[in-house]
């Protein structure tokens, strides 16, 4: 069966088209844009007209890069939520419009467990936490009692939120974190910054305050090093409890935060130190993707779950828990 | 030395000091910290556990003595609590033992939350019984706060906790009622409760 799946819960839309033969996760293209700001966070209204505009032109693109025909669709699948408002409505609206004109069924797919699948697709990793990490959500997620469940969260801003706001303020342009990390490389000396885990949860706004009183008087190179020292050890830790919690042994990354090496680096110690495995897919299926829209929508067809046109409606608050896990 | 337990953060043993039989509690280093982040956090929550269990205690709780701390080791020192963690007793007890000792887990929390601390992980697997009194362990996540969101995030969590780990209903009721006979402000507290539980977060089970 093959999946054209579109994602577009924030900055990126994303087109993928993935085939499922057995447990097998074939990608035939995966396809995305992001929308940047000049200047300023994301603007939802902007952001949304970013994916009207891209939308055409990476379908085309998708479709040719996958070398099948559009009529060898079998199923379309796109982010129903949570995500930011607008940006929702115009990918469904995209994703109702392909399924009413190609008569194929539709499904709409959680974004944050979608994450979670494809890392278990292409990692081949069984029963994993997931440490979710991306410029809006942070949270820690694992498989329980029939449903995805999350364990910890943070308490106020995603991790990338706070890099982005951070990189703002000393004029990186956004997305900051992957400049901050080439910066902190740089970095040699640790300055304190306030270290905020409760429990299973972690928060970030006291840390960004504190770093930003730093700019004042030590090297930038020193500032990011120990943002994210400290920001990446709190979200080890919390991965941590909560794979003692859960007795569980393997640890996969998700969210386009996860595509720092210093993160990733971090983790993979944590992991081995409990004599546990650690997992992670490639950046472009860290970051917002279609083909993990596709690959979900996929394995929720396959548990029988469709959707009519009139369930479609996007969810800006659908929680992890929400989720009717038929395939599991 | 005979370790009893390691967790996610720290390893208990058992051991002779000075002639009684105590428990070591050690915050073990993390590879993944660099060396400074490691130090300090390990050094600052071995203080802060030690500092809240000698308060608790100053309040009147039951919790072990603390006897000595080593920082550069990142120990604490205390008193061994010889007898059954309440996890693993009170499901097979009397209903009217276990009546006694939810009334006892309801008021202690009271108390702790009147005199300023959130105890940061309540569950039953941190609470020891012995002799007939209840004694509290594992402060390692709590703080000082008068705040009623802190301490519903602290009962919500023992909820849970209850919920997840004992079949009987009426324990939790227990616990509850006791906690609002004994304190005055329970109400404002249970409304926060409440709230927790409608944000939907699963919180943990048994720790
Ligand atoms: N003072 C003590 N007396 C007796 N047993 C203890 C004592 N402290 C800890 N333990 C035992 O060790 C276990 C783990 O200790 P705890 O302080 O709760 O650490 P953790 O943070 O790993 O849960 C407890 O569940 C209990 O069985
Ligand atoms: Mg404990």
């Amino acid at each position: 069966m093959i999946c054209l799946g579109i994602e577009g819960t924030a900055h990126t839309i994303g087109i993928g088209i993935v085939e499922k033969e057995g447990d097998n996760c074939k990608i035939l293209a995966n396809v995305f844009h992001m929308y940047k700001p000049d200047k300023g966070g994301i603007h939802p209204r902007e952001s949304a007209n970013h994916h009207t505009k891209y939308f055409p032109k990476i379908l085309e693109e998708s479709i040719e890069k996958s070398n099948i025909h559009i009529k060898e669709i079998d199923l379309i699948a796109f982010s129903i939520g949570p995500g930011l408002g607008p940006c929702l409505r115009t990918t469904a609206t995209a994703g109702r419009t392909l399924s009413l004109l190609l008569k194929k069924p539709i499904v709409g797919v959680n974004h944050c467990i979608s994450h979670l699948e494809i890392g278990r697709a292409l990692t081949k990793c069984s029963d994993p936490v997931l440490l979710y990490v991306s410029g809006g959500n942070t949270q820690v997620i694992a498989f329980m009692d029939g449903k995805y469940r999350v364990f910890g969260e943070t308490l106020d801003i995603g991790i990338g939120n706070c890099l982005d706001k951070f990189g703002r303020e000393v004029g990186i342009k956004f997305p900051a974190g992957p400049e901050i990390e080439r910066i902190a490389l740089r970095g040699k000396k640790y300055i304190q910054l306030p270290y905020s885990v409760k429990g299973m949860d972690v928060s970030f706004s006291g840390i960004l305050t504190a770093s930003l009183l730093l700019t004042k008087k030590e090297d930038i190179e020193d500032i990011c090093y120990s943002l994210q020292e400290t920001c990446f050890c709190m979200l080890a830790e919390v991965a941590e409890r909560a794979m003692a919690h859960t007795e569980k042994e393997e640890i996969l990354l998700g969210g386009g935060v996860a595509c720092n090496k210093r993160l990733q680096e971090i983790v993979k110690i944590m992991a081995e130190e409990r004599k546990a495995k650690f997992f992670c897919p490639p950046d472009e299926f860290l970051v917002d993707n279609g083909a993990m829209i596709a690959w979900t929508g996929l394995i929720m067809k396959e548990s029988g779950m469709e959707m009519s046109i009139d369930e479609t409606k996007v969810r800006q608050n659908y929680r992890t828990d929400e989720v009717d896990v038929k395939w599991r | 030395m005979e370790m009893i337990k390691k967790g996610a953060e720290a390893e208990i043993y058992i051991t002779e000091w000075k002639g009684r039989k105590i428990v070591i509690k050690r915050r073990i280093k993390k590879g993944y910290r660099i060396k400074e982040l490691d130090e300090k956090i390990r050094e600052q929550r071995t203080k802060k556990e030690a500092l809240l269990m000698m308060s608790a205690r100053k309040a009147g709780m039951s919790v072990p003595i603390i006897y000595d701390l080593h920082i550069n080791n990142k120990e604490i020192f205390m008193q061994y609590i010889d007898g059954e963690r309440i996890k693993d007793v009170i499901d097979g007890m009397e209903e009217e033992m276990q009546r006694k000792i939810c009334e006892e887990i309801g008021k202690s929390i009271a108390s702790l939350h009147k005199n300023g601390i959130i105890h940061g992980d309540i569950t039953t697997s941190n609470m020891i019984w012995m002799n007939d009194r209840l004694y509290f362990i594992d402060f390692g996540l709590g703080m000082k706060s008068r705040e009623n969101e802190d301490r519903g995030v602290d009962l919500h969590l023992l909820m849970e906790a209850f919920k997840a780990a004992h079949k009987n209903k009426n324990l939790f009721k227990w616990v509850f009622e006791a906690y609002k006979k004994n304190f005055e402000e329970s109400k404002e507290v249970i409304k926060k409760v409440d709230e927790i539980a409608r944000r939907g977060r699963y919180m943990r089970g048994v720790a």
